[in-house]
């Protein structure tokens, strides 16, 4: 029986929840083409923007990708893996509805103010102050507002799935808390946590602000509350591709999941370290003591520690699975998984990204080396391959096994889907790599033109290549990257259309045991409230005295009055 | 619960790593001594960003023992000075700047060194540096600060210390000739 036919209230929000995010996703995807064409002065001429228009199209990709992408497609896979691994239906579809439409409502608000930025008809006023919105730049409130009701109906959302859990509880007092449910509620925990200082920044200083009703904000403690949620929110969107990697991506492999014990300490890891973290975005920020800057990269290099575990064991399991299906030698075994199966391929290359990804955060993240590469386009260059590839990546991929399980339909365009994970792969190793040097040769980023075009001035010193030569393979590779969104939609469209029960599924959404399961490992790693507790004594550690020194002046001082855009 | 003997290894190589990368950035600081922004400029109102101690009317002042000292007003979308002017220093001296932002948030960045930092309003970003050779180096904006940001932009110029002293412009402040001298 398929999962629609089991849950299908369940299955019902889960498809709108993706559908939500898929148009995100399709509208972002051509924000992001337009926005690389342009910067890299490909076909300028052509394009319908000018360099003014360029930051309205640059903060409609970083919200609706970053934010809207992201929450929907989160919101859907939690859906399902909530309900699957507790095998039982959500504790209130009204409630899961409800966060929906605040989700709903949010995304209307911020990208209606956003667009207006190229359709003044529209209501509200631009907001091209980008998806990080610093104050004192300021949007229009319907911005703010929708902000906050994303991160509102979030919380809703995660609250659904802590409702199912207390009821499977009461039902089964003693038991392990299944694999998948445990990885939901740790990654909301710290969700949860992570979002308190974005909900301050927005609901006590930024709304305000912006209707009038305080005159000034601190520009740099609003900008450390959004840190503070800034780091953790790409924990927010690795999660998720961290879950189906460690529960799903092995089975697609042909084995399973190599230890379930260590799976669970990971995600322990990240409630616990995810938060205390968020200063290493302001290594270059007046106004914040070194020491505190210190103790925060001590924290950030500890988090390297649960991804290089996950390495190990995503990595052994895939073995695994590849000596199952005949495979051997010390990496002969590679070539025996099933590379042809979009599901598989889509989410073993987005963890093979993830790895360069790595690397390059490993350089981020040192406070010296940072001076190198912030706020360039190296920066960028790493996020397409965390966020915009690890995660946007493995949801695609994921959609090709999961789509059919809860709508009922045949995937369809199956060519169409089998390659389109290593289009994307190969479009993004051209624009990831080439964003990457030019950061090293300090080509800033979210800058529409490129600079210093006067005669005699060539500032920008390449180690390896041309600056030339680095925006051609900007250009190239994220045409790369549309045309595989474009094949993704085409596969998602066509299989909507399908009719239901018109043939067999391919896939059946049967999850083996872990070869390793959670019987013989402590008790004490299911205990969220001794984990939850130790994350909130880390976050006070980490930024009690900080913000402290911020606001010991005055919670608005010094403050800057509202600099519209 | 049985931890395999390769987890373990693995465990502990990753450990190794992270210690290593820490105890780089250590020695970085302590060893070789990198400086990093802090919060030892102090704050400014960003209404009057010259009202308090922390900041001078923008331009270049000697600051004893031949050191020089910079302030550096950034708002949309220029650096004053730096836009219009560049900003003229001597080679193989200490030299400090100060940037702050009257306006938005920005960015301060010299292509081809270590100097980067936000201009956050209400706090004076402090950086020290020296030029080791003369040429002309370039500033960027790197955080968006408004539909302009693109042309925000300037020029440092380092010269010998010679020429320097005989340059009409040096080493008076640049952008303000009532600016006064020296410190
Ligand atoms: C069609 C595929 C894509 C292309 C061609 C593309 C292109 C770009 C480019 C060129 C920039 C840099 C602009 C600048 O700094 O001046 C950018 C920024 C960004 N992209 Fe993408 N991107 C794509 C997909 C994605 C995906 C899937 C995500 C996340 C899920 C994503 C998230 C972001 C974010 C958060 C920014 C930063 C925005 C900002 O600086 O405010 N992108 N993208
Ligand atoms: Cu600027």
């Amino acid at each position: 029986m398929a999962y629609v036919d089991e849950y299908p209230r369940a299955a019902k929000i889960a498809r709108w929840e993706f559908g939500v995010a898929f148009l995100a996703l399709a509208l972002g995807g051509v924000f992001g083409l337009v926005q690389a064409l342009y910067r890299t002065d490909t076909f300028r001429e052509a394009l319908p923007i000018n360099a003014a228009d360029y930051y309205t199209i640059l903060t409609g990709h970083g919200v609706l990708l970053a934010l809207v992408f992201t929450t929907f497609s989160i919101a859907a896979l939690f859906t399902w893996a909530t309900t699957r691994s507790l095998e039982r239906p959500l504790a209130s579809n009204r409630l899961a509805w409800g966060a929906f439409w605040l989700l709903v409502i949010g995304t209307v608000l911020a990208a209606t103010s956003i667009l207006n930025g190229f359709v003044p008809q529209l209501p509200f006023e631009s907001s091209d102050v980008l998806f990080t919105f610093y104050a004192p730049m300021q949007a229009h409130p319907a911005f703010y507002l929708g902000a906050a009701l994303i991160i509102i109906g979030s919380w809703v959302a995660g609250a659904v799935y802590f409702l199912t859990y207390w009821e499977w509880r009461k039902d089964n007092p003693g038991e392990r808390i299944p694999l998948q449910t445990f990885m939901v509620l740790t990654t909301f925990l710290m969700w949860y946590l992570a979002t308190l200082g974005v909900a301050v920044e927005v609901v006590v200083f930024l709304i305000p602000w912006s209707l009038g009703l305080i005159d000034t904000v601190d520009p740099l403690l609003t900008r450390t509350l959004f840190w503070f949620f800034g780091h953790p929110v790409v924990y927010f969107w690795l999660l998720p591709a961290y879950l189906v990697w460690y529960t799903v991506l092995p089975k697609l492999a042909g084995g399973r999941l190599f230890s379930d014990p260590l799976a669970r300490a990971v995600f322990v890891l990240f409630l616990l370290l995810s938060t205390p973290v968020g200063f290493h975005h302001q290594y270059v920020d007046p106004g914040i003591p070194e020491g505190f800057k210190f103790v925060s990269m001590t924290n950030t290099m500890m988090l390297l520690l649960p991804s290089l575990l996950t390495a190990f064991t995503v990595v052994a399991s895939l073995e695994h699975g590849a000596r199952q299906r005949g495979g051997g030698g010390y990496v002969g075994w590679l070539r025996s998984l099933p590379w042809d199966r979009p599901a598989f391929s889509g989410c073993a290359l987005a963890g093979l990204m993830f790895a360069a990804g790595g690397f390059s955060g490993m350089i981020n993240a040192g406070m010296n080396i940072n001076y190198l590469i912030h706020n360039t386009l190296w920066v960028p260059g790493h996020f397409h391959l965390t966020v915009g590839t690890a995660f946007a990546l493995t949801i695609m991929a994921i959609a090709y096994w999961l789509i059919p399980q809860i709508t009922g339909k045949r995937l369809q365009h199956r060519r169409l889907a089998m390659v389109q994970p290593y289009v994307w792969f190969v479009g993004m190793t051209l624009m990831s790599n080439a964003m990457h040097r030019a950061g090293l040769a300090g080509l800033p980023r979210r800058t529409a033109e490129p600079m210093f075009q006067e005669a005699g001035s060539a500032p920008f010193d390449p180690v390896v290549g041309t600056v030339g030569e680095m925006r051609l393979q900007i250009a190239i590779g994220s045409t790369l990257l549309f045309v595989a969104l474009a094949m993704f939609l085409v596969v998602m469209f066509g299989t909507w259309l399908g009719k239901s029960g018109a043939a067999p599924l391919a896939v059946n959404g049967s999850i083996p045991d872990p070869l390793s399961g959670p019987e013989g490992s402590p008790r004490v790693l299911d205990n969220l409230k001794v984990w939850t507790a130790i994350a909130v004594v880390l976050v006070a550690l980490a930024y009690g005295l900080p913000i402290w020194s911020i606001i010991s002046d005055g919670l608005l001082t010094p403050g800057s009055p509202p600099i519209p855009v | 619960m049985e931890i395999h003997r390769f987890e373990k290894l693995w465990l502990a190589a990753s450990l190794v790593l992270i210690l290593g990368f820490v105890a780089t950035v250590v020695y970085g600081a302590v060893g070789a001594g990198v400086a990093m922004v802090n919060d030892d400029g102090g704050t400014v109102d960003p209404g009057d960003i010259t009202a308090s101690e922390n900041f001078r009317e923008p331009g270049v002042y000697e600051a004893g023992d031949g050191e020089y000292a910079v302030y550096v007003e950034a708002r949309q979308f220029s650096f004053r000075p730096g836009s219009s002017q560049p900003i003229e220093v001597p080679a193989d001296t200490r030299v400090t700047f100060y940037v702050t932002s009257p306006d938005v948030t920005h960015g301060f960045s010299v292509v081809g060194t270590n100097i980067n930092t936000m201009v956050v309003p209400g706090q004076v970003a402090r950086i020290t540096t020296v030029f080791e050779e003369p040429g002309t180096y370039h500033i960027v904006c790197h955080e968006y600060c408004g539909a302009a940001h693109h042309n925000m932009q300037g020029q440092i110029r380092v010269v010998d210390q010679s020429q320097f002293d005989a340059s009409a412009t040096g080493p008076a402040a640049i952008d303000d000739p009532a600016a006064e001298v020296s410190d």
